[in-house]
């Protein structure tokens, strides 16, 4: 697992955010911030992807596709939630479609604030992510050895 | 010929940062209908305007997307400034016109940038994403946000930006200019580029006037429509402009209309700066729409125009906003592109209507 702990790869989801947040998430992976150089990569299959990006708030719509991605993905994983939409519905909490932050529809690990989100902070959440990743890998090893 | 198949792309999918789930229906590797659903980003914000009042509903205007947000903030405040009669001094003008310029140059380095991982060419959507981070430097020496400004009020402009520091933009620009041209370079000379992109996703000018096609998707189709050329606010100071056309129609024309945009975009900001008045910044308005009042604009953002309309009831709450944008116009453009193409060019026909969904459902 060490592997994957210190070169997680990511999945990105835009659930009803402006796009703000989206281009910071493709920002942080490009040049400038560059977290490429560490092995992280965007990929768009969910069972290769340790960690979920999840910006936007969750509507009406798109709540069967964010379980649907996080069902797919496989253990162990985390979900960052990107901006302030996706933390808590944000500017657009009380229109009418707006469910709510993504922890209404499936478990959050990490929240990462911001309108739109900094690149930085996303790096961060990510950061405290692969902690989270390998805390819940030694956990489903101590499992399987139990198990065993 | 094969029997039907349909294929579902999205609404997750890598090509997209945004969800549009397309059901595209094939024989053998040929697309011959595609049927587009949409809907995953709704929020309903146009409804908002009966919580929030005039000034707030600047910040959710913003936010119908992150790309284009100085756009939306701008078109919206012309609206409104045009609903209760405020007149905004021409520096808050020329001001807010630099603004938005410099945000069609990060749209559309941005696009070039999923452009070419669309068709496979990593570096160089890394190359453009380099050199639009020099756009946002721009942005948060400005006005302290990377995408989101908040920049515009009801009224002229929150901040001013110094003569040095405008003239300090301009030189800006020119270093980024120079290396745009390298850039610019891959795009336009490159072989594998064009043999990629030429004669994929065809759409004849009558096709795209039928079907009612805005910004660079219209103008590669040889449509000559540029909401700038009307001269609203600081346009209108403009010396000459002309919109930037190309009559090839496919996907590779419309990597060239906006490759030279970029340089237009560049040239329009170093005129303004050139000229601009110091008649001060305007202040935010005090005045409510009155009952009964409509007001509609019009806006070249950077995927087409944007249609704005504002009707007020008297307090300082809208009656109702509306707005129609560029994206929500291409689809049908872009559906009538992808129909007969080949299944591999799919990403890139998507890609080459820089679409904007969250724009288009809001």
């Amino acid at each position: 697992m060490s592997s994957v702990s210190k070169s997680p790869w990511v999945i990105h989801y835009d659930g009803s955010s402006c796009n703000g947040c989206d281009i910071e998430v493709l920002a942080a992976l490009t040049p400038l911030y560059d977290v490429e150089r560490f092995g992280i990569i965007n990929t768009g299959n969910p069972k290769h992807a340790d960690i979920f990006l999840v910006t936007g708030s969750v509507n009406e719509q798109n709540i069967s596709v964010i379980k649907e991605i996080y069902d797919q993905m496989v253990e162990p994983k985390v979900v960052v939630a990107c901006g302030v939409c996706a933390c808590s519905g944000g500017i657009f909490h009380d229109c009418y479609n707006v469910i709510g932050g993504v922890d209404k529809a499936i478990p959050v690990d990490v929240y990462a604030p911001g309108c739109a989100v900094r690149p930085e902070a996303i790096i961060d959440a990510v950061v405290q992510g692969i902690g989270i990743l390998e805390e819940k890998s030694a956990a489903l090893a101590a499992a399987k050895k139990k198990g065993a | 010929m094969g029997k039907a198949t349909v294929i579902p792309f999205g609404p997750q999918h890598p090509v997209l940062p945004e969800p549009l789930h397309l059901d595209l229906v094939v024989e053998d590797e040929r697309v011959i209908e595609v049927i587009p659903q949409i809907g995953f980003i709704h929020r309903g914000l146009e409804k908002l305007v009966e919580k929030r009042d005039i000034h707030q509903f600047i910040y959710v205007a913003e936010r119908i997307c992150g790309i284009c947000s100085f756009g939306h903030s701008l078109g919206y405040a012309e609206t409104v400034e045009d609903l209760m009669g405020v007149e905004v001094p021409k520096r808050a003008q020329y001001l807010r016109v630099i603004w938005h310029e410099l945000s069609r140059i990060h749209s559309h380095l941005l696009w070039m940038g999923l452009g070419a991982d669309a068709f496979g060419f990593e570096a160089l959507f890394m190359h453009c994403w380099r050199l639009r981070e020099r756009i946002l430097d721009i942005f948060e020496a400005t006005t302290g946000g990377r995408v989101i400004l908040s920049a515009v009020n009801i009224g002229g402009v929150n901040r001013d930006i110094e003569d040095s520091e405008l003239y300090a933009i301009v030189d800006k620009l020119e270093g980024i200019r120079g290396e745009y041209h390298e850039i610019c370079n891959a795009f336009v000379n490159d072989y594998s580029v064009a043999s990629r992109l030429v004669g994929v996703g065809y759409l004849s000018q009558e096709e795209a006037e039928a079907l009612c096609m805005v910004g660079p998707f219209a103008r590669a189709s040889n449509v000559a429509y540029d909401c700038r050329m009307l001269g609203r606010g600081g346009y209108g100071d403009l010396e000459n402009f002309q919109p930037i056309l190309s009559d090839e129609g496919d996907c590779y024309a419309r990597v060239k209309v906006r490759a030279a945009e970029v340089e237009q975009s560049i040239d329009i900001i170093k005129e303004l700066v050139s000229k601009i008045p110091h008649d001060g910044i305007g202040e935010k308005s005090k005045l409510t729409p009155a009952d009964g009042a409509m007001a509609s604009n019009v806006l070249e953002q950077p995927r087409g125009e944007c249609y704005y309309f504002a009707r007020g009831n008297g307090t300082k709450n809208l009656d109702r906003m509306r707005m129609r944008t560029p994206t929500s116009q291409n689809l049908a453009g872009m559906v009538k592109a992808l129909e007969g193409c080949e299944l591999a060019d799919v990403p890139n026909i998507i890609l080459t209507i820089d679409p904007c969904i969250s724009c288009c459902e809001r």
